[in-house]
């Protein structure tokens, strides 16, 4: 039965070939090193899935934000590990992100054929930035208003365009509830559809091309 | 091997796998149905005596006379404050031979209203009407209006009510 299900289902999709595709593809010799990208995209699903857990309870308004974290974290069974985890994963994820990107340049694996992959990888790095500067601001506290107050500012001071990129981060000259709303919106939409799009990519491309091999001394 | 009884390596595999797979989902299936549920398992709002703001003497007989009040309560990060309300009806001067109804409908809980011109109480909702004394003449509520059965007049004439958890 479940075999006859199977084989409807692989007729259609090919169940064989994405499995030896996209997980029993050809590697070179395995390195610790080459774990990172796995190890970003299951931080990132991690994140997604206690983010989604936090917007259960969460509210993006100045007068409830911070008063709804706490509810999170004293009121609402496991609030404090939900919440926990998605702290500490965001700061953990920049990491691991940030490593990955080194070990592809130590490794020199930017080189052709993948440049793209690289550029891609770029944009993903700084969606992670994003996604850590956006979040910083949700609890609504004295540290996440001054921190997001000194950062909007520092973007301000680009010449000429300054005070016009500081009022579209702010959502208009003061640090307001429009700001909270903005942040919220790019946080839990905007940044994240970009992200995935990009993880798809640079997946794509990683399966494409395969991975590169290690450089050996001799290199 | 085949033909002991000793469990074969990939059967062990197999079990283990299982097991810790099975262990690890529960352990985090757990804190995640908790954290969504939670909410319902708070207690609600506790029984109380609730001064409906009249005074008896002040109720005239055989009236159905509405009354309302409110009941606070903490959900999440907000007071949520809930209306209640209901009828009075003083059968005769007795202090005891009062009849007190909730407005809720017991269809779907919309407020009913008393219509003197028909003598009944009118759900808009779904047009059922009541008696009265609460009971079902016509519409889709299966049980008469609610009654609070425990009442008292506290020293200053304050007619008073009993409120249940919830
Ligand atoms: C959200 C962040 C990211 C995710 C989820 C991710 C995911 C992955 C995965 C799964 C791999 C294959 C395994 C590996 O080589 O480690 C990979 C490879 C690669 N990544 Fe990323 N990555 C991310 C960020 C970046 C960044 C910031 C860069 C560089 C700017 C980058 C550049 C590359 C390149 C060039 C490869 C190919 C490496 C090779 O073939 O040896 N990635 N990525
Ligand atoms: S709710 Fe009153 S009739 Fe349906």
């Amino acid at each position: 039965m479940w075999q006859k299900i199977y084989l409807w289902l692989d007729e259609r999709l090919g169940l064989k070939e994405m499995y030896t595709g996209i997980l029993d593809r050809p590697e070179p010799k395995g390195n610790w090193w080459n774990t990172l990208g796995s190890a970003s995209l299951f931080l990132f699903i991690l994140q997604a899935v206690t983010g989604i857990f936090l917007t259960v309870y969460y509210t993006p308004s100045p007068d409830h934000a911070y008063d709804s974290i706490q509810y999170i974290m004293t009121g609402v069974a496991f609030g404090w590990l939900v919440r926990g985890v998605h702290h500490w994963g965001a700061t953990l994820m920049v990491l691991v992100v940030f490593i990955h990107l080194l070990r592809v340049f130590v490794t020199a694996s930017y080189k052709y054929p993948r440049e793209l992959t690289w550029l891609v990888g770029v944009g993903l790095f700084l969606m992670t930035l994003g996604m850590g500067f956006t979040g910083y601001l949700l609890p609504w506290n004295q540290k996440a208003f001054w921190a997001t107050t000194v950062a909007t500012q520092i973007a301000g001071s680009v010449p000429y365009l300054g005070d016009f990129i500081l009022k579209v981060l702010r959502g208009g000259s003061d640090l307001s509830a429009l700001t909270l709303q903005r942040f919220f919106a790019a946080h839990i939409w905007i940044l994240p559809a970009i992200l995935t799009g990009l993880i798809f990519v640079h997946l794509f491309l990683i399966i494409k091309h395969g991975e590169s091999h290690f450089p050996q001394k001799e290199d | 091997m085949s033909g002991s009884n000793r469990i074969s390596r990939r059967d062990f595999v197999k079990v283990t796998t299982g097991t810790i797979g099975g262990i690890i989902t529960a352990a985090i299936g757990a804190p995640a149905i908790g954290y969504l549920i939670s909410p319902a398992l708070s207690a609600g709002a506790k029984e109380a005596w609730v001064p409906i703001g009249q005074k008896l003497e002040d109720i005239p007989l055989n009236v159905p006379t509405p009354f309302s009040f409110t009941r606070t309560q903490v959900n999440g990060w907000e007071r949520t404050s809930t209306s209640f309300g209901g009828f009075v009806i003083r059968k005769s001067a007795d202090p005891k031979d009062i009849l007190i109804l909730s407005s809720r409908c017991t269809h779907l809980g919309c407020t009913v209203n008393w219509h003197p011109e028909a003598n009944e109480f009118i759900c808009p909702c779904h047009d059922a009407k009541f008696s009265k004394e609460g009971v079902v003449l016509d519409g889709p509520p299966p049980k008469p209006l609610n009654q609070y059965t425990e009442f008292k007049v506290d020293n200053d004439g304050n007619l008073l009510i009993f409120v249940k958890e919830g």
